[in-house]
C-alpha cells in the first residue's frame, strides 16, 4: 500500500469517527444525567436528515441549515417531555423501554411519511467542494467533519465547566436528589441536556449525510448502535471518553474495510462492546463507580 | 399463564389450518384468475420494482381478460412486497399463495427469487421472473420460468465491452450476500481474464453501506482502466459520486439495474460516462407490440407521475404478464401443474423480443443493449450479441 493510498484511508476514517463522535456525546451527555441511554439518539439523527432534505428543498441552505439544527433541538427536547418526563419516578427500566419505543415510532413513521425508498441527500456547494493534493482528494467535509468536531467538543467542555448551567449539569450528574435539594431546576437541566445531545446529533447527521448522500428511515440504527458502542467504549458518562470512543471505532472500522474484511467491519464493533464489558465495565476514561451505603 | 399461551397456541394453529385450505377458486360472482405480483415496491431495490410493477400493472389494464374452457376469466392482480429482504421474500410468497395466484409474476431482484423459488416449487405454483437475471432462479426449479438474458451472458457482454473499449485492467465491486450483485459480478471477472485482461482488485461491501470510500480507495491505488460495479440502485450514486470525489477516473460499468434515471438525479454530472447493458431500447423497438406498448406506456408513466422514459424493466414487467397470460390460455385452466406445463410451449412476441423457453426455462435471449450516460440520459450505445 503506497504512502498516499494509507493517508486517503486515514482521512476517511478520521472523518467518519468525527461523526461518530458528535452522535456519541448524545449518549453519554444523557446517560451522565439521568442514567438513561437514550435509544432514540440514533433516530434523532435520522430524522434530522429528513429535515435537512425537505429544509433545503425550499429555502438556500444556510437557511436551511440552521433550520435543521434548530427542528431537530426541539424535537429532542419534545421527546423528551413526552416520553421520558413522566417516567422520571418510576424505575429506570421502564424510561429504557420507553425510549426502544419512541425509537421504534420514529422508524416506522418516517417510513410511513417517507416511505423507505432511499432518499438523495441535497447537495451543499461548498462542502462538497473537492481538495486535491498529490494523489489524496477529499471533499471539503471529509476534512471539515473532524475539526468541527474538536472544535464543538472544546465549546462543550467550556459550557460545562464554566457557566453556571454547566455546574448544575455536573452536580446533577454526581447527585440528583441532592442538587433538587440544592434548588436546582433538574426540569430544565434536563431538557438542556437533551437540547445540547440532538443539536450534536443534527450537526453530525448534516456532516455524516453530506458525504454519504442517501438518507432511508433505517439509516440511523446502525450508526446509533455504533455511537453507543463508543460511548461505552470511552466510558459512558465521560465526554472526552465518547470523543475517543468514536474517532477509535470510525478509524478501525474504515481500516477493516481497506484491508479487504469488510465482512467484520460491523462485528468487530459490537465485539469490542462485549470485550470492553467484559474487562473494563467503565470504560476507558469511566469514572470508577463507589459504592454508597 | 402456560395453560393459557398453550390454548391460544392451539387455537391459532387450528385457525391456520381452516385457512390453508382457503386457497380455491370462488364458487360465486364473475369468474376470475388470479396472478400474483411478488415485488419489491420497499427497501433498497423498492424504486427498481415499482418500474417493474407498473409494466404489470399497464399490461393488465390492456389484457384484462383470458379465456378459459370457453369462460371469459377476469384478471385479479394481487400484489404482495417483498420488501427487497429475503426473509419479507418467504412470507410474501406465502401470502400470494394463500391469496389462490395461478401464477406468480416476480421478482426484480434474484436474491429474494431464489429464496421464494422453492415455496412456489412446494405449493406447484409457476412464477414468471421478468428480471432476475442470476441463474440460480430457474436452475433445479421446474415452476420457475424467466424471460430476460442471464448474469453470464450479461457479464461476458459487458467484459466483451470493455474489452473492445481498450481496458486491460479491471476491478469488481460487488454486495456481500447479494446474489445478484455477486454472481454478475463473477461472470464478468470470469469473461474478462478469458479475453485476457487481468482482474487488479475485486472488493466487497455490506447491504446498506453507504460509504464506499475506504474499498474506492484501494481500487485508485491499483488504477485499474474499469470498474464493474453491479449493484442495487439506492447504492450506484453512492459509488460513482465517492469514485469520482476520490479522483478515480476509470470508466464505471454496471448491470442492468442501473438504467434508472434516479442514479442520474442523485449522482448528477459525476453519473456522465457510466456504461450499462439492459434489455430493452425506447428508441429502436424491436417488434408491433413494442411499438404499441412504448407508445401507451409513456402516458400511462405520465398518469403515476414518473419520468417519460420507459425502464427495461417496466418492458420486462410488461412481457412477463403476457407470457403468464399465454401460460393460463395454453392450459386451458387456473391450476399450477397445467399452466407449468404450458408455460413451456409458450411462443411469443413480446416488446422485448421473441419469447421462448428452454429446458431450463429460461427465454432464449442472446441481445444486449448498452446504455451510455450522455448530458444526463441514458443514450443507446448499441447492440451486443454473444453466442
Amino acid at each position: 500500500m503506497s504512502m498516499s493510498t494509507i493517508l486517503q484511508h486515514c482521512l476517511t476514517g478520521i472523518s467518519l469517527g468525527g461523526a461518530y463522535a458528535l452522535i456519541a456525546i448524545g449518549y453519554t451527555l444523557v446517560y451522565g444525567i439521568l442514567r438513561l441511554i437514550n435509544f432514540a439518539h440514533g433516530e434523532i439523527f435520522m430524522m434530522a436528515g429528513y429535515f435537512m432534505i425537505f429544509s433545503l428543498a425550499s429555502f438556500p441552505w444556510p437557511i436551511a441549515i440552521v433550520i435543521t439544527v434548530v427542528v431537530t433541538t426541539l424535537m429532542g427536547v419534545i421527546i423528551e417531555r413526552v416520553a421520558y418526563k413522566p417516567l422520571r419516578e418510576a424505575p429506570r427500566m421502564s424510561i429504557m423501554i420507553s425510549a426502544i419505543g419512541v425509537s421504534f415510532l420514529l422508524q416506522n413513521l418516517s417510513t410511513y411519511l417517507f416511505t423507505a425508498i432511499p432518499r438523495g441527500y441535497p447537495e451543499i456547494p461548498f462542502l462538497k467542494r473537492i481538495f486535491r493534493v498529490g494523489d489524496v482528494s477529499a471533499s471539503f467535509v471529509t476534512i471539515l467533519t473532524p475539526v468541527l468536531t474538536i472544535v464543538l467538543v472544546m465549546v462543550l467542555m467550556g459550557l460545562i465547566n464554566r457557566t453556571k448551567t454547566g455546574m448544575a449539569m455536573r452536580a446533577v450528574s454526581k447527585d440528583f436528589e441532592t442538587a433538587k435539594l440544592m434548588g436546582i431546576n433538574i426540569n430544565r437541566i434536563i431538557s438542556v441536556t437533551f437540547a445540547i445531545g440532538s443539536f450534536l446529533a443534527a450537526v453530525g447527521s448534516i456532516l455524516y449525510f453530506t458525504d454519504r448522500m442517501s438518507v432511508t428511515p433505517f439509516s440511523g440504527t446502525l450508526p446509533g448502535l455504533k455511537c453507543f458502542v463508543a460511548a461505552v467504549f470511552g466510558g459512558i458518562g465521560n465526554i472526552p471518553g465518547a470523543v475517543v470512543g468514536g474517532f477509535f471505532i470510525g478509524i478501525v472500522e474504515t481500516l477493516l474495510v481497506a484491508l479487504g474484511y469488510s465482512t467484520f467491519s460491523d462485528a468487530f464493533t459490537f465485539l469490542l462492546l462485549i470485550v470492553m464489558l467484559l474487562v473494563r465495565p467503565t470504560g476507558l476514561f469511566g469514572e470508577k463507580t463507589v459504592e454508597k451505603v | 399463564m402456560k395453560k393459557y399461551a398453550i390454548a391460544v397456541l392451539a387455537i391459532l394453529m387450528v385457525g391456520s389450518l381452516l385457512f390453508a385450505g382457503g386457497g380455491a377458486e370462488k364458487k360465486d360472482g364473475p369468474k376470475e384468475v388470479v396472478i400474483g405480483v411478488f415485488q419489491p415496491l420497499t427497501g433498497e431495490n423498492g424504486g427498481g420494482g415499482y418500474q417493474e410493477t407498473l409494466g404489470i400493472r399497464y399490461a393488465n389494464k390492456m389484457y384484462p381478460t383470458v379465456v378459459i374452457g370457453g369462460e371469459t376469466y377476469n384478471v385479479r392482480l394481487v400484489e404482495a412486497d417483498n420488501k427487497s429482504d429475503k426473509t419479507e421474500a418467504v412470507t410474501a410468497a406465502h401470502s400470494l399463495i394463500s391469496s389462490g395466484a395461478s401464477v406468480i409474476i416476480g421478482s426484480y431482484g434474484s436474491g429474494v427469487s431464489i429464496a421464494a423459488g422453492d415455496i412456489f416449487q412446494d405449493n406447484k405454483v409457476p412464477a414468471v421472473g421478468a428480471s432476475c437475471t442470476n441463474p440460480q432462479v430457474t436452475l433445479g426449479n421446474d415452476y420457475y420460468y424467466r424471460i430476460c438474458f442471464l448474469d453470464p451472458f450479461q457479464g461476458t457482454v459487458m467484459a466483451n465491452f470493455a474489452i473492445q473499449e481498450g481496458a486491460t485492467k479491471a476491478a469488481v465491486i460487488t454486495q456481500l450476500g447479494d446474489d445478484y450483485s455477486s454472481g454478475l459480478g463473477n461472470f464478468f471477472a470470469r469473461a474478462f481474464r478469458d479475453l485476457g485482461g487481468s482482474v487488479v482488485s475485486e472488493q466487497q461491501f455490506q447491504t446498506n453501506a453507504t460509504d464506499f470510500k475506504s474499498i474506492l480507495t484501494n481500487i485508485k491505488a491499483v488504477n485499474p482502466d474499469v470498474i464493474f460495479a453491479p449493484s442495487s440502485i439506492a447504492t450506484a450514486p453512492l459509488i460513482i459520486k465517492q469514485a469520482r470525489e476520490l479522483g478515480i477516473t476509470a470508466k464505471i460499468m454496471a448491470g442492468d439495474t442501473w438504467e434508472n434515471s434516479s442514479i442520474i438525479e442523485n449522482a448528477g454530472v459525476s453519473a456522465e460516462g457510466v456504461v450499462l447493458s439492459t434489455f430493452f431500447d425506447d428508441a429502436d423497438p424491436a417488434t408491433a407490440e413494442a411499438s404499441k406498448f412504448i407508445e401507451g406506456f409513456r402516458k400511462y408513466l405520465v398518469e403515476n407521475k414518473q419520468d417519460e422514459i420507459i425502464p427495461a424493466v417496466s418492458a420486462l414487467g410488461y412481457d412477463a404478464y403476457l407470457t403468464a397470460l399465454r401460460g393460463i390460455e395454453l392450459a386451458n385452466s387456473t391450476k399450477g401443474p397445467a399452466i407449468r406445463d404450458a408455460l413451456a410451449l409458450v411462443d411469443i412476441e413480446g416488446v422485448t423480443g421473441r419469447i421462448i423457453f428452454d429446458e431450463n426455462g429460461d427465454a432464449d435471449k442472446d441481445m444486449a443493449f448498452i446504455k451510455v450516460v450522455e448530458n444526463g440520459q441514458f443514450k443507446f450505445l448499441k447492440t451486443v450479441s454473444v453466442i
